[in-house]
This record gives C-alpha cells, structure tokens and sequence, in this order.
C-alpha cells in the first residue's frame, strides 16, 4: 500500500461507552479529533463495539463523528479486551485511519496498548494537548519524565499514530441532532480468536465519594512532608480550617495517605476557592488535578520547585514547620474569639 | 511454576536534573530505588511461589546501577536475577521496551507460567508495558490487579475497572498487572542485600545475547520523537514569602488575612 493512500487516513476514536454518565471522554475526543481533522481535511470516524449500541451510534453522530464502524453482536455485552483488540486492528488494516484516539479509561488504556503492539505503532500516554502544526505534522503534548515537564512528540513515519487522553481534557461539542453521519455496520468476524481471560462476574461499584472533588478548601501533602507522622498534622490543620486534605501519588505510595486522597491525573481532580499545598514539587501528574484552585498557597524548602512557581503565595520554607506553626496561630486567633 | 516479574528501577525523587539541550533526564544524577508498584509485583509472585512450589526470575531493563534493585529481588526470595543493559536499548518507549522484554522471556524463561509487573511506574505512569508484553508473547492479561489465586492451573483475579469490580479467570500462560493496593511488600531482611551478593544466579544480558532486531529496541526503535520540551505550565509567579516558618505565617496572615478568613469563613483578624 502506498504511503499516500495511508496519509490519507481519517482520525478516529474509540467508542467508549461504559460509565457514560460519570465519564464523557469518547465525546471529549471527537471535538477534538474534529479539529484534527478540519486542520486535516479528512473526517472523523468512530468505532463502536458491543450489543445493542444504536444509541451511542446516534449519540456519537450529534457529537462530531462522520463515519460509525458498528459491530453488534449478543457476545460482545461486555467488554472484552483481546476481542476488542482484534476487531480494532482488523478495521485499521481496512480504512488506514491516520490517527486514533483512546479515552485513558481503565479499559481504553489497555485496549490501547494492546492495539499499538498489533499494529507496530508508537502509543503516547495521558496527552495534555493534541495539534496539527503548521506542516501538517500531529504533535502530541504528553507529560514526560516524572511529570515535571511537558514534552511535544511528533511520530515520523509509524502510522497510525496513537494516544490516550484522560477525561476531563478537552470540551465535548453541544449535542446537535441535525448532524448526519455514515453508519457503516459489520458483521462479527467468525475467525476471531477465543477470548482467553473470561470475564466471570462483573459489578458495578458505586462512583466513589466526591467530598474531595467538591470542598472549597483543600490542604495537598506530599512528600516534603518528611514523614507519616508530620503528614498527619495535615489532618489537625484540615479540622481547624474546616478542610478537606488531597495527596500527590508518591505520599500514597508510601502509605502516608489512602488512594481516595490521590489528587491529579489517576486521582481526583479539585475545585477549591483555597488550596494549601504543602511540601509538593508540583509533577503535572498532580497540578493538572488542581487547575481550578481560585487562590493557591504553597510551601516548600525549595522556591524554584514547580508548584511554588503556580502559587499566588509561595512559602520557602520547611513544609511540616510550616504547617505546625499555622495550626498554633489558628487556634490562639480561633480560641480568643470565642 | 515458572513466575516472572519485572522490576524497574525509579528516580526516588521526585525532581530529577534534566539536559535542556537534549531534554532527557539525567538519571545518573538521582538516587534509585525499586518502582513501588514493582515491589507489590514482587510480593505476589513471592506469595504464589511459596504456595506453589517453582522458580522465581526477576528481570530489570535499565543501567548497570539496576543491579540493586534486582540483588533486592534475589534477598527477598527471587532464584534468578536478569539485568538487561545496554546502551542501545536505552531511551526505549513503551513498545520498544516491552519488544526488549519478550526477548528475555524467549531467552531466559520461554516455558514460564505467569508474568508479572507493576501497573504503572512512578516516573512515567504510562501502564501501557504490561499490555504491550502481552500482545508481544499473546498472552491472556488483566491489569490493576488486587487479588489473585491460583487454582488447578486456573488463574482469578480481582481488579477494579471503570466502577466495575471484575472477576477474571485465565488460563496460564498469562500476564498481570499489580497495583499497590493488595499485596503489602515485605521488607528485606536484615543483612539480606548483602548476603543476596552471593545468593541466587545473576546475568547480564546485552542485545546480542537477546538477539534484539536493533531497529526495534532503544530510541532507534521507538516511534515518537521529541519537537520540544519545556516545564509544565500553569505558573501563576505570585509572591514570595521567606524566613523562619512562625515568621512566614504571621507574614501570610497579616498579607492575606481577610482574604484567606473568607475562604474559610472564619475570622482570622488576630490581635489589631
């Protein structure tokens, strides 16, 4: 196959569809694709795989797709990651798509990985930003190296080029019933492999607590704290300003704080008025959950560390000193009003 | 059984010198230590070892100074140890790294039972290598693994997914990945590091011994290309505020006092 005909290529995103009202990330990446693809001149082409899918096909349409490739078939009720894998490349040998774009879901992340190892391509996790440049190349914007910077990948020659984006990145485009779209639907290969992982029992789990997502102000800990044991002076300073407290992933990791305190990119992303931050250096794996802080404060020994650099105020000094002598002046300015 | 896991080894902290010319990370410059996710990789396959019976091959891609994390391997209770080095295959992506790794599995461990590895790393927090291996070896997968059991050569796992608590079973051979939720890591007994300097069998491949296609390994194999680099945004530069801590509050209050009692609807007025 020529070079040409594969630069020709549509942009494509994967119909993701499970958990649709809590994660709208499929119709956050057809806005986006539909840039790409004006930038382009191709169209918008989405995949969507499962039983009885008629709604997300019409949904997909209203929301930017040009092109649905539809598999329906009562065996593909559930999601099933080798099956998947298989019908994707399959449908990519087919159409030579030039792009496509996965969610950062649990599933999409895997489906993902899979699919760029069958089709011999590169894959670009957890992308912040997604361009075509002024020579047409696609530049994918992915945080690099511990999180602390930003990197802008070009792929030269692999196709098609991949990434996962998480949700929340990019805005879906409004519903617009009047959009018309190809519906191309397919039958269910009788070749496929067996799906060898057999899905036994499935469970829907409540969404977690969003006590976090939604307090007006948030104290973030993270390793500059020193220890556990200071860590959990976070807590006594959290009760005194009627706080909710976050934490960056290596203070999870090291067991200072639960999984439900994770705030950033495989956590919970924050809307606080406030945000106290104490002893973080600011990895994007964490500021990008904390974009919505109106007013930040930051402490950390070191003034240069990324997130002092995102403060309104920005405290160098010992983070766990800090917060020890803010708990001592509250509770003397607190007790004498009383 | 036949088990392995793959460790890596992380920068321990969190900010790591960088080359601005090249923007690669000088990773030479940072302490090392084994990727959290990794340990918890470990301790399952410890656990399925000693209830199980087998051998145990640990396996690290990285520079020679990964040979700590796999002597740690060997002192908790891993049979083998196999470092892959080579500066050919450094600066790998993710499917240029997992190529790396199915070598060594056809290489050192081709008849093994169950793969392991963490779910993700701390320095890059991809997840996408242990997919990648299993379509390399085409291999039944779950990843974010909490629990596992192994039972008349069937293995169930437990994961959370998208907010559905999954129960998988898989034939073996099969690949997992493990988050840090279950399997709390054991710690490595005393004098053990040194002691694993004599324990265990220790080999250092390089891509001929994996007979590696070098077009597929290292940067040359990898299909991104870096256009630039620079911090991640969001800098908002407002004001700096230094000195002994009691000082940098009062000077925090007395500056954004009114502002800050606002927020927390509380009264911070002080003496006046």
């Amino acid at each position: 196959m020529s070079r040409r005909q594969r630069e020709d290529g549509a942009v494509w995103v994967f119909g993701d569809y499970r958990n649709y009202f809590q994660n709208r990330v499929t119709l956050q990446l057809l806005a986006r694709a539909r840039e790409l693809a004006a930038r382009l001149d191709t169209k918008v082409a989405v995949v969507v795989m499962g039983y009885r899918v008629g709604r997300w096909v019409r949904e997909y349409v209203a929301h930017g797709a040009d092109v649905v490739y539809v598999v329906d078939h009562p065996s593909l009720k559930y999601y099933l990651v080798q099956t998947y894998t298989r019908l994707m490349e399959r449908l990519a040998g087919e159409h030579q798509p030039r792009i496509i774009l996965v969610g950062a879901t649990g599933f999409g992340k895997e489906l993902a990985a899979r699919l760029a190892s069958r089709l011999g391509t590169g894959l670009t996790a957890d992308c912040v930003d997604l361009t075509i440049d002024e020579k047409g190349r696609f530049i994918q914007t992915a945080p690099s190296f511990g999180g602390n910077l930003l990197a802008q990948i070009m792929i030269p020659t692999a196709r098609p080029q991949m990434a996962t984006v998480r949700p929340g990145t990019f805005q879906e485009l409004p519903h617009d019933d009047s959009r018309r779209g190809e519906v191309i639907k397919l039958p269910l290969p009788g070749d496929l492999p067996p799906e060898k992982a057999r899905l036994i029992h499935s469970r829907r789990v409540k969404p977690r607590r969003r006590k976090l997502e939604k307090a007006r102000v948030v104290i973030c800990g993270g390793r500059g704290m020193g220890s556990k044991k200071k860590f959990k002076n976070l807590y006594e300073l959290a009760r005194l300003m009627g706080a909710q407290v976050g934490a960056t992933r290596p203070v999870v990791y090291q067991g200072w704080a639960p999984e439900e305190a994770l705030v950033g990119q495989a956590g919970r992303d924050i809307h606080p008025e406030v945000l106290f931050s104490f002893g973080i250096s600011g990895a994007i794996q964490h500021t990008a959950g904390i974009h919505d802080a109106q007013f930040i404060v930051a402490v950390n020994k070191n003034p240069a560390a990324q997130m002092m650099k995102m403060a309104d105020v920005a405290i160098a000094a010992d983070a766990n000193q800090v917060c020890l002598a803010l708990i001592r002046e509250l509770k003397a300015r607190l007790e004498k009003k009383k | 059984m036949k088990l392995v896991v793959f460790l890596k080894q992380v920068p321990a902290v969190t900010e790591i010198p960088w080359d601005p010319a090249s923007g690669r990370l000088r990773r030479e410059k940072a302490p090392g230590m084994m990727n959290p996710a990794c340990r918890h990789a470990l301790e399952a396959a410890l656990i399925l070892k000693e209830q199980h019976g087998g051998e145990l091959t640990a396996i690290s891609m990285g520079p020679p100074a990964a040979e700590e994390i796999l002597r740690e391997a060997l002192a908790l209770g891993a049979d083998r140890a196999v470092l892959l080095s080579d500066a050919r295959l450094a600066g790998a992506d993710t499917p240029a790294t997992s190529y790396t790794l199915s070598l060594a599995v056809r290489a050192v461990c081709p008849d093994c039972d169950l793969l392991l590895l963490g779910n993700q790393t701390s320095d890059s927090e991809t997840g996408q290598v242990g997919p990648h291996l299993a379509e390399e070896l085409d291999l039944p997968s779950a990843i974010n693994v909490e629990e596992l059991k192994l039972e008349g050569g069937v293995l169930r796992v437990k994961r959370l997914c998208d907010n559905f608590l999954e129960t998988l079973e898989m034939d073996l051979p099969a690949l997992v990945t493990i988050n840090t939720q279950g399997h709390p890591p054991r710690q490595v007994p005393l004098g053990g590091v040194e002691d694993a300097f004599s324990r265990g069998e220790f080999l250092v491949l390089d891509a001929e011994d994996l007979k590696a296609d070098l077009a597929r390994v290292g940067m040359a194999g990898s299909a991104g290309r870096i256009v630039k680099v620079y911090p991640a945004g969001g800098e908002r530069r407002g004001e700096l505020i230094k000195g002994a801590p009691k000082r940098c509050v009062l000077e925090l209050l007395e500056r954004h006092g009114d502002r800050l009692g606002g927020y927390l609807r509380k009264d911070l007025g002080g003496e006046r």
